[in-house]
């Protein structure tokens, strides 16, 4: 297996070794169940879920989680919430085996404290999630599993992403420089 | 023949124990390639680390190319797979906002699973952000329900939109990421002497 050395003690996949393993889970996905692989989608059942246990009748009538209860099923009872807690288990494994597994620890960069690591992980999720939403899921269910199979959507997505993320690059530089 | 779960070739009972599985190698490999770093992430955005750009855009030209294979040999109806639809104004504004979340927070949904799992507490914050988010975003539904759902284009391919066919779009994916890779590995060694504190 070809590797690269990275962070001094670990190591990493050869990236282009990484992303034809990668393509070709995205094909046996497709070709075994007609659906690519997602991660939002397992969150988003979740927070129905949560809000259904808490305040089920807030739940019934409100115009957007309703839509995820309507069979009345557990919205947890889904396909991408066993494949996310594949991905957890999958990513555990991989840190057993190249050693990376440690405390709960903070990574950030040496210029901003951890606690201004964490508010930006937090704040910046809170954006993602509201932006997945509205883009029919995220880099991995809609800008990789759509472009994939030649989705505009996908591509949109895809493309919407990252030219956003260069266009603020600069002014979240102090954040990651 | 495929694909096989909606063909009934494998029964759909499987389909969850199929779902663990998936994910279990899609984890890995998203680990096991730096994805569980934050760190390892935003560096596409400036320049010191571009294994994002590597895996990404390899994976997906991987996946175009065995798509047109299975296809030509009969092997996948690709008119049964789930080909993800297309609301234009929603999902660009959707994609911004991602963006937006991404250059904060240096992870997506997907990678923080990850990058939990190997015990980074920012990831965890991360992922209660996008729980917090997609809450905030169905609270306020009334007010966008509307916008949410305009744009739409049925399940609209490349070709639909754009014109150019599965075949040429494959073919110009793999000219511009093999330019990008040698581009981007130019930039990389540039940008690295620069940055002593992030050991590659």
């Amino acid at each position: 297996m070809s590797e690269h050395k990275n962070n001094g003690s670990t190591k990493y996949l050869n990236p282009y070794f990484g992303g034809v393993l990668l393509g070709l889970v995205l094909i046996a996905t497709f070709f075994i169940t007609g659906r690519g692989p997602g991660a939002s989608g397992a969150v988003k059942s979740l927070v129905v879920e949560t809000v259904d246990v808490v305040a089920p009748s807030h739940a019934e009538s409100n115009g957007y989680f309703s839509r995820f209860l309507a069979d009345g099923k557990s919205p947890l009872n889904s396909w991408l919430v066993f494949e996310s807690m594949g991905i957890f288990f999958g990513g555990l494994l991989s840190g057993v085996i190249f050693g990376r597994i440690k405390k709960f620890r903070v990574e950030h960069n040496p210029n901003i404290t951890s606690k201004t690591r964490l508010i930006a992980a937090l704040v910046g999720g809170m954006f993602f999630g509201i932006g997945t939403q509205f883009g029919r899921g995220c880099t991995s269910g809609a800008a990789m599993s759509g472009t994939a199979v030649f989705s505009f959507g996908g591509f949109l997505v895809m493309v919407g992403i990252f030219a956003t993320g260069y266009a603020l690059a600069w002014f979240f530089r102090k954040l990651w420089l | 023949m495929g694909p096989l779960i909606p063909n009934g070739v494998i029964a759909s009972g499987w389909d969850f124990v199929i779902a663990i599985l998936i994910g279990l190698v899609f984890g890995f490999i998203l680990e096991a390639s730096g994805f569980s770093s934050s760190r390892n992430i935003a560096g596409v955005f400036y320049g010191y680390n571009f294994v994002v750009l590597r895996v990404f855009f390899t994976a997906v030209i991987v996946a175009n190319v065995g798509f047109l294979y299975l296809d030509y040999f009969g092997w996948l109806d690709l008119s049964k797979v789930y080909v993800l639809p297309t609301y234009f104004g929603p999902m660009l504004l959707g994609s911004i906002i991602m963006g937006l979340g991404f250059i904060i927070g240096g992870f997506c949904p997907g990678t923080t699973f990850t990058a939990i799992a190997i015990g980074k507490k920012d990831a965890l914050f991360f992922f209660i952000g996008i729980f917090i988010g997609i809450f905030l975003f169905g609270e306020g539904f009334p007010l966008y329900d509307k916008f949410y759902a305009s744009g739409y284009m049925g399940n609209a391919t490349i070709e639909d939109v754009l014109g150019i066919s599965a075949q040429w779009f494959t073919v110009i994916m793999t000219v511009v990421a093999l330019a990008s890779f040698w581009v981007t590995a130019e930039i990389e060694k540039k940008v690295r002497k620069n940055r002593k504190e992030y050991k590659f």
